[in-house]
């Protein structure tokens, strides 16, 4: 029999992770969160929407009769319509993602997970259906699909240098959010967003940045390294190499917004030195037209 | 020892490791520095990128070159380098150090000092007993041999003497020295006799080196008076090039400071050793000169002490006749003022005038009566030593003074009416002098035959009258009568001061007589059968660096021993004083000549320069570790490691540099600032909040000062009391916190300062709705500790009729947030009364330096930007009221500090309007 000590223990390690990252995220989300917006437009709903008058085709029992006793015409009390869209996300976890420049900052993977989970908490207050990217979590709503995406979100990362975008198990005509630095090859971010195209699926782009990397502050003899040991490059002056490094991020970040641009998508680059208020809101203003 | 230069290595086999330097160079500049390993997910984006220069895997030649300096200071460093390396004096046994100790050698003492300390190191090295010899001070017999090292601590105390040696004392000492020694002469550079004999004596014990200053000796002889002149003559002991040499005259000025009177260049012709110049200087200013010195020689020669040869008496002259002018030959003064003129200082003017001028001779001309005062006057001076001279004539004849009995101030009882012979209505010649006698002072002096008197006045008869005359007519009646009063002495000429009554003052004897008298005597220096067996007292004595010291306790000496002017230990130079004059006692006799030595050929002679060795290992040591800590900071650059808190170190420190020159700019701007308007200030406490309300309340009442009186202030100052200066500040709120800091002494010392200055501080405790009424709260408590050593007068609750109850406002409560009435300012003083039918006392003095209470003010006059009051007063329109007084307080307490009493002094008004005319 475990002692009951040792089980407490080990649960409390086991839920220790969830309501961090999630609190943060709810947090997150409650600076945005203005209320639950319906399609404003008249459809199938719980909400009040407007009354019309009764048109011939509609059915008896459609007819509000409190309203229509208080004049002669008969009134149809209609419903907002309240659909729900289905929202992908897809976080890199890659190792190149848990790269933080300065202690100061969180790493990317930190950042890039708590922007997806607000957007999550955001989109299931409005109703959405949330999933996360690949087979294993399909878009769903409800606070125990939010408790499931934590989960899925505070797992351990893959193992590879850099990350490639998930476009299995998009549902057509849903939407999606991609965050990952996109410093790895550009190749499989075409193809997903291909993909994606094809299906008609349109989303967001966002790439997380840390600031060491946008500034590139670095001098003398150096050895670079990714993250996972793959890749190495050796240089003498490293200061030399700032500005042709920073063109070369530049152009990636170019090649990503004429993607973007093309697929229909949106793209934007965020720095973990700024902050993810300012991010959230920029994310929650380019999904909110698509829902 | 390996020399170069001035350079030697103790280990000079170290240094064949800067031989490597070059390999080190090749093995230093092939091998890049180390990288570094960074985790940076960008190095996607690098692939591909190459490096531009190739050159850099190779350490720059800068950083190369920085390390083999350092390297190579290292090695050197280590090889033990000596600066000015000491050559190893020869010799072994005793060692005598014989020291001239002369005045001659206080012109470079130190220098010689150090010199001898550098021979006795020496000896004390080489472990040779030493003996240290002054040869002023001679040891009794034989050669105190002693370690080096301890004649060497003993050293400093050595002090040259302001005298000679006797040579033949010094010969014998060194004839009757013993044993094998050799000998180091530090000699002071001035031919004396005597010095063969020692030589030899010494050479015959041992070798003898003689170390000598090449600098020159001056000397001056005693100044001479010729011809109402100065001659003054300056000596030197080298006949080289022509040269030149101030001398300067030091005096007491007329406020009693010791300056520089006057100055003269004498100049030294080629090949001479003597020097001339003539001073000529008035007379005032040469009775004050005390010595004469050469500018710029520090030695008891170079300083000429004076005495009484160089002054002149202060004679004043006063006739009794007066108001007949143009008559000058008929005048009783003209006789004597022609005799007296050339030799001595003539002053004129009333008696009581001249009694203050303090002179050495009175003349009175004819004069009979003196008044109470004068003569008191004149009694008082005469016992100081005063010498009163009288002439008879027409006045004192026909006078009663001195008939009856005698006076004070004459000699002898007279007769009345005097005599007269020679003349048409009187039988008889005119009278001749009688030749002196032994017992006058006049003795010895030839009596011309063509001196007559014709007419005269009459002593009376008397037992001491015999005693008292010191000339007499050919009949033997007293011509010249003298008596002593106190230390003084009465003379009167029973003639007239003219040729009226004789032809005395037309002879030449007239002035000899007056020099006897010591009326314008000027003395030279006196023989030396006249001093013999007087003594003489030093009053100040000379040290051998030509400094004039008081002589304290020296004792007195003999006069034949001064006549001889030979300084030695029991006569040291300087001032002596006898009986009735001074005597000057100096270095060089008035014929003294100086000659440089001149040393056999066999005796090798040194000069005095010590060069030390000086150890550079340190140096270099140090430099090397200073380019090894600049190659750390330049390769921690070059690798891109000098970021971060590392440089923000390095910046840190450069602007901790800076830093001071800022604080003082800060200092100078916020003085400008405070003293350019009007500001009021209050003292920082430490809270952050009272500091903000105390801000906040001196802003409302500076906005409200501006608005309803002149007074413009300008933005309120916090003020630290441990580091602000106080003065520009007429007025400083104090809100007490229970936990303040109590100020450091030296804030103390600025607060009373402050206080004293006429600054009020207004204490505020803001507890008045808590404490009040001998109710004691922490803040009070605090208080009374801030306030114990603050200068604070005796405090009484403001009165009715404080003047602060109506310097602008008139105020009967003082409310700020609280309404207590305990607010306590400076009594008033005990005599305060009351004036008729005015409704306040007469209190004129002063601003109050304290007002102490506890009504929380700042928060009453607290305004915020927009002016709207921050803190609530009171309820309603009740508490409007309270804070409208509140202001009303402040603003006449601005008003109080800023003109004092001024309201205090309507009092005056009824009765200024009544003077008016109104």
């Amino acid at each position: 029999m475990t002692h009951p000590a040792a089980l407490r223990s080990a649960a409390e390690a086991l839920a220790a992770p969830l309501p961090p990252l999630l609190a943060e995220a709810e947090h997150l989300a409650a600076t945005v969160l203005l209320g639950e917006h319906g399609r404003r437009r008249a459809g199938m709903g719980d909400e009040f929407w407007q009354y019309r008058p009764a048109v011939p085709g509609d059915e008896a029992r459609m007819i509000d009769w409190r309203r229509s006793g208080r004049s002669d015409a008969h009134f149809v009390r209609e419903k907002e319509w309240q659909a729900a869209q289905s929202v992908t996300l897809w976080v890199d976890d890659a190792q190149s993602m848990r790269f933080a420049g300065d202690a100061k900052h969180e790493t990317k993977l930190h950042r890039a997970r708590l922007l997806a989970l607000a957007v999550a908490v955001l989109l299931m207050r409005a109703g959405e259906r949330v999933g996360l990217a690949g087979l294993t979590l399909p878009p769903r709503t409800g606070a125990l699909q939010l408790l499931r995406l934590a989960e899925a979100l505070t797992a351990d990362g893959a193992a590879a240098d850099y990350g490639a975008p998930e476009a299995r198990g998009m549902l057509p005509h849903s939407r999606a959010l991609f965050l990952s630095d996109f410093l790895g090859d550009p190749a499989p971010v075409e193809a997903a967003l291909a993909k994606a195209a094809d299906r008609g699926v349109k989303g967001v782009l966002v790439q997380v940045l840390d600031p060491v990397e946008e500034l590139f502050p670095f001098d003398g003899r150096t050895i670079f390294e990714s993250m996972g040991g793959s890749l190495r490059h050796e240089t003498l002056k490293a200061g030399d190499l700032r500005e042709r490094y920073r063109a070369r991020l530049a152009e990636r970040k170019a090649r990503l917004a004429d993607l973007s641009r093309m697929a229909g998508w949106h793209y934007q680059c965020h720095h973990t030195g700024d902050s993810a208020q300012a991010a959230l809101l920029w994310l929650f203003r380019a999904l909110e037209p698509l829902r | 020892m390996l020399t170069l230069g001035p350079i030697g290595f103790a280990a000079p086999w170290l240094l064949l490791g800067l031989a490597a330097l070059p390999i080190l160079w090749l093995l230093l500049r092939a091998v890049p520095p180390a990288p570094i390993r960074r985790r940076f997910p960008g190095v996607a984006l690098l692939l591909g990128l190459s490096d531009d220069e190739t050159q850099t895997d190779r350490t720059p030649w800068w950083l190369l070159l920085l390390r083999m300096l350092a390297l190579a200071a290292a090695i050197v460093g280590f090889a033990g380098p000596v600066l000015n390396p000491q050559a190893q004096r020869a010799g072994s046994g005793p060692l005598l150090v014989l020291i001239d100790g002369t005045w001659a050698d206080a012109r470079d003492w130190p220098r010689r000092i150090d010199r001898v300390g550098a021979l006795l190191e020496e000896a004390g090295r080489a472990s040779r007993p030493a003996a240290l010899v002054l040869s002023t001070d001679l040891p009794g017999a034989g050669l105190p041999f002693q370690a080096a090292d301890a004649w060497a601590a003993r050293l400093p105390g050595l002090t040259p003497r302001p005298w000679e040696p006797d040579p033949a004392a010094l010969a014998a000492w060194a004839q009757g020295l013993e044993g094998r020694f050799d000998t180091f002469w530090m000699s002071d550079g001035v031919a004396r006799d005597g010095r063969d004999a020692v030589l030899a004596a010494l050479e015959a014990r041992g070798a003898v080196t003689v170390f000598e200053s090449p600098r020159p000796v001056h000397a001056l002889r005693p100044a001479a008076f010729e011809d109402g002149r100065i001659r003054l003559t300056a000596l030197r002991a080298d006949r080289g090039a022509a040269a030149e040499v101030t001398l300067s005259a030091t005096g007491l000025d007329p406020n009693g400071v010791e300056r520089e009177l006057a100055r003269a260049t004498a100049a030294f012709a080629t090949g001479a050793g003597r020097a001339e110049v003539e001073l000529a200087l008035p007379p005032e200013l040469r009775n004050r000169i005390t010595r004469f010195s050469v500018a710029g020689a520090r030695s008891a020669a170079a300083v000429s002490l004076t005495d009484d040869s160089l002054k002149r008496r202060e004679v004043a002259l006063i006739a009794g006749r007066e108001g007949r002018e143009g008559l000058e030959l008929l005048s009783p003064l003209h006789y004597l003022h022609r005799a007296l003129a050339p030799t001595a200082d003539l002053i004129d003017g009333t008696l009581s005038d001249i009694l203050l001028a303090n002179p050495d001779v009175i003349v009175l001309a004819d004069v009979a009566k003196l008044t109470p005062d004068e003569e008191a006057g004149v009694l008082d001076w005469l016992a100081q030593g005063g010498l009163l001279l009288r002439f008879a004539g027409p006045r004192l004849a026909a006078s009663d003074v001195a008939r009856a009995e005698e006076e004070p101030l004459m000699p002898v009882r007279l007769r009345a009416g005097g005599r007269s012979v020679g003349g048409t209505m009187s039988w008889g010649e005119p009278k001749s002098l009688r030749a002196f006698d032994e017992t006058s002072p006049f003795y010895g002096l030839p009596v011309p035959d063509e001196v007559r008197v014709s007419a005269q006045v009459m002593a009376q008869p008397g037992p001491e009258l015999a005693a008292r005359t010191i000339a007499a007519l050919s009949d033997g009646t007293p011509l010249v009568t003298r008596k002593r009063v106190g230390q003084g002495q009465v003379v009167l000429f029973h003639v007239t001061a003219n040729a009226e009554w004789s032809t005395l003052p037309l002879s030449g004897l007239f002035v000899q007589m007056l020099e006897r008298l010591a009326v314008s005597t000027r003395p030279g220096r006196p023989e030396a059968a006249a001093l013999a067996g007087t003594t003489w007292v030093p009053e100040q004595v000379l040290s051998a660096f030509g400094e004039v010291a008081e002589a304290g306790n020296l004792p007195g000496v003999m006069g034949e021993a001064l006549a001889a002017a030979r300084p030695g230990p029991d006569l040291p130079p300087g001032l002596y004083a006898g009986a009735d004059r001074r005597i000057a006692l100096n270095v060089i006799t008035p014929e003294r000549e100086l000659r440089a030595t001149a040393w056999p050929a066999r005796v090798p002679v040194e000069g005095l320069s010590v060069t030390r060795e000086t150890a550079l290992k340190g140096a270099l040591l140090l430099a090397a570790l200073g380019l090894l800590a600049l190659d750390v900071l330049a390769s921690l650059w070059l690798s891109g490691r000098l970021r971060g808190a590392r440089g923000g170190a390095v910046v840190l420190l450069a602007l901790g540099l800076l830093l001071p020159h800022e604080v003082q700019a800060q200092d100078d701007a916020r003085a400008l600032a405070a003293t350019s308007e009007v500001v009021l200030a209050h003292v920082l406490t430490g809270d952050a909040r009272i500091d903000g309300i105390a801000a906040a309340g001196l802003r409302g009442l500076s906005k409200r000062l501006y608005q309803r009186t002149s007074v413009e202030p300008g933005a309120p100052i916090a003020v630290n009391l441990e580091t602000d200066e106080l003065a520009f500040f007429p007025f400083l709120y104090w809100p007490v916190t229970a936990d303040q800091p109590l100020p450091s002494d030296s804030a103390y010392g600025r607060l009373n300062r402050y206080l004293r200055g006429g600054g009020m501080i207004l204490f505020d405790t803001r507890d008045a709705d808590v404490a009040g009424f001998g109710g004691g709260s922490p803040e009070g408590r605090r208080l009374q500790q801030i306030a114990r050593p603050l200068d604070i007068p005796p405090l009484e609750t403001i009165p009715s009729d404080h003047v602060l109850t109506r310097t602008f406002y008139l105020l009967q409560d003082f409310p700020g947030r609280h309404a207590s009435r305990d607010v306590w300012v400076e009594a008033a003083p005990p005599d305060a009364e009351q004036v008729e039918g005015m409704p306040f006392r007469n209190l004129n003095d002063g601003v109050t330096p304290v007002v102490i209470g506890g009504n929380d003010w700042a928060a009453a006059w607290a305004l915020d930007d927009s002016g709207a009051p921050v803190f609530p007063v009171g309820r309603g329109y009740a508490g409007e009221r309270q804070r409208e007084i509140a202001f009303r307080f402040g603003i006449n307490l601005v008003m109080h500090v800023l003109t004092g009493n001024y309201k205090s002094d309507q009092v005056h008004v009824p009765a200024l309007l009544d003077r008016l005319g109104q």
